[in-house]
């Protein structure tokens, strides 16, 4: 359970990294909190030539609202966005997905970048920063571009990014972002992998119908999904029994998760139902005022 | 710039539970080796090596993390604390003593782990609950005991502390 040599280089700038990436080429892996990476290097499952270590980038290490944005470094830690009064004020959604992440321990060194460009279809971030329409800012020594995360994630652990590239940033519009809210997910042991998991945000009008809905569902696909076609049905409508059980029925047969070791495909088709009906009920009755009634 | 090749021995610098060590290390050493077999201290133990035991946890500039998950290398320039630095002039920490107190441990091996989460738990929070000290403590396997004792002995520290008792290890237990 040690890992490979590897070179070891700590850039003190953003410059400085983009010339190892280019110098390192496919032979150089990032190293940001390392909470998902040095476990792989300590079994072996990789062995890269190089260690590029962005720790020391603390210009990648915000939590900034502007313009109606929250922007956040891609250095930000797990445990400062859960601990963020800001982000508590302008986005509650994540404040309620970050503690579901690993364990206060991990969550002190992981990043929200890495978390993103580790591409765990069953992560809470990449789930949770779709649900909120979020664009990831990637840099590379020519250019800086923004991508949509509907277009960021390409499958299992692999992502828009390309070589010689960096993510900086994550941003989302938070100045519309619906009242009603709500994380939801299920593993076998608090900060396993989620089997499933589901984020809402929701609003509706001063009648209680629907205006806005965005669902997102995780570990039942090779990417974090939107799932658009369960939401339609809810558009203009005020919640009702039915009316969720449609659109769970209609989540499930949208998703199409593997079976594992740790839940077979028809379990996780089951908890994707539930948890998506979950998500949705919980957000209304929050966007409607009845607290987090479930 | 810091670049080191695989083959190089790379000279680390930090500051554990208040002294200086300056030692020459591969770049793939872990943290949690460094610290036992380079600074000779055993008390960090090394259970899992991939983050999930939580044994190895030490705080790195007052947070806890695991120190089988971080390289030597990245400590460099760190105020490091392990479980030897929680006693003080020959007393044992108010965690310590409150371990022994409610039988928080059997054989011992969670228990560096469990006390370093929890200092940085009590030393961040002023309220702390019940809930959050089990949330902390998912972080951790303990095999023997059950976590009862645990969250018991943490508990008390935090109720003196609420009292306004010291209870930072600064060994003034008044």
């Amino acid at each position: 359970m040690k890992p490979a040599s590897f070179d070891y280089c700590r850039p003190a700038t953003v410059e400085e990294a983009f010339q190892l990436l280019a110098e390192y080429g496919d032979e150089g892996k990032l190293i940001a909190g390392g909470q998902s990476l040095v476990p792989i290097l300590n079994m072996r499952l990789s062995s890269p030539k190089c260690l590029i270590d962005i720790n020391e980038l603390q210009d990648l290490n915000y939590i900034r609202y502007e313009d109606g944005w929250i922007k956040m470094g891609a250095l930000t830690r797990q445990r400062d966005v859960e601990k963020s009064a800001l982000i508590q004020e302008k986005c509650p959604l994540l404040s309620e997905a970050v503690p579901f992440i690993g364990h206060m321990q991990t969550r002190n060194r992981g990043t929200i970048g890495g978390s993103l460009v580790h591409a765990d279809p069953t992560a809470e971030l990449p789930l949770s920063f779709l649900a909120l329409n979020g664009r990831a800012v990637i840099q590379s020594a020519e250019e800086s571009r923004e991508v949509d995360l509907s277009e960021f994630f390409i499958t299992y652990l692999t992502t828009d990014i390309m070589p010689g590239e960096l993510l900086t940033e994550v941003k989302f519009p938070v100045d519309s972002v619906p009242k009603g809210y709500s994380f939801q997910e299920y593993s076998r042991r608090h900060g396993d992998f989620a089997l499933v998991a589901a984020a809402c945000i929701l609003d509706t009008d001063s009648e209680g119908r629907i205006t806005t809905i965005r669902l997102t569902m995780g570990g039942v696909d090779a990417v974090p999904i939107l799932v658009e076609e369960a939401v339609d049905v809810l558009i203009g409508e005020k919640l009702t029994e039915t009316l969720l059980e449609e659109a769970g029925r209609i989540v499930s047969a949208h998703v199409d998760p593997e079976g594992d070791l740790h839940a077979s495909r028809e379990y996780r088709l089951h908890l994707a139902r539930v948890f998506a009906k979950k998500a949705i009920q919980t957000a209304y009755h929050r966007a409607i005022g009845k607290g987090s009634a479930s | 710039m810091i670049k080191v090749s695989s083959r190089e021995m790379v000279e680390v610098r930090m500051k554990i539970n208040g002294q200086v060590y300056e030692e020459r290390v591969e770049p793939r050493k872990l943290l949690s080796d460094f610290l036992r077999e380079d600074c000779g201290l055993t008390g960090t133990h090394v259970g899992c090596e991939h983050g999930v035991c939580g044994a190895c946890t030490v705080l790195v500039n007052g947070s806890a993390v695991r120190s089988c998950l971080m390289f030597a290398v990245q400590a460099d320039g760190k105020e490091i604390m392990t479980v030897e630095g929680l006693a003080k002039n020959g007393q044992p920490h108010p965690l310590q003593e409150a371990f022994s107190q409610c039988h928080a441990l059997q054989c011992g091996f969670c228990t560096p782990g469990i006390l370093m989460s929890a200092v940085e738990l009590l030393s961040t929070d002023s309220d702390l609950t019940t809930d959050e000290i089990k949330e902390m403590l998912s972080g951790h396997l303990c095999r023997c005991t059950g976590y009862k004792g645990i969250i018991e002995a943490i508990e008390k520290v935090a109720n003196r502390q609420k009292e306004g008792e010291k209870t930072d290890g600064s060994g003034v237990t008044v």
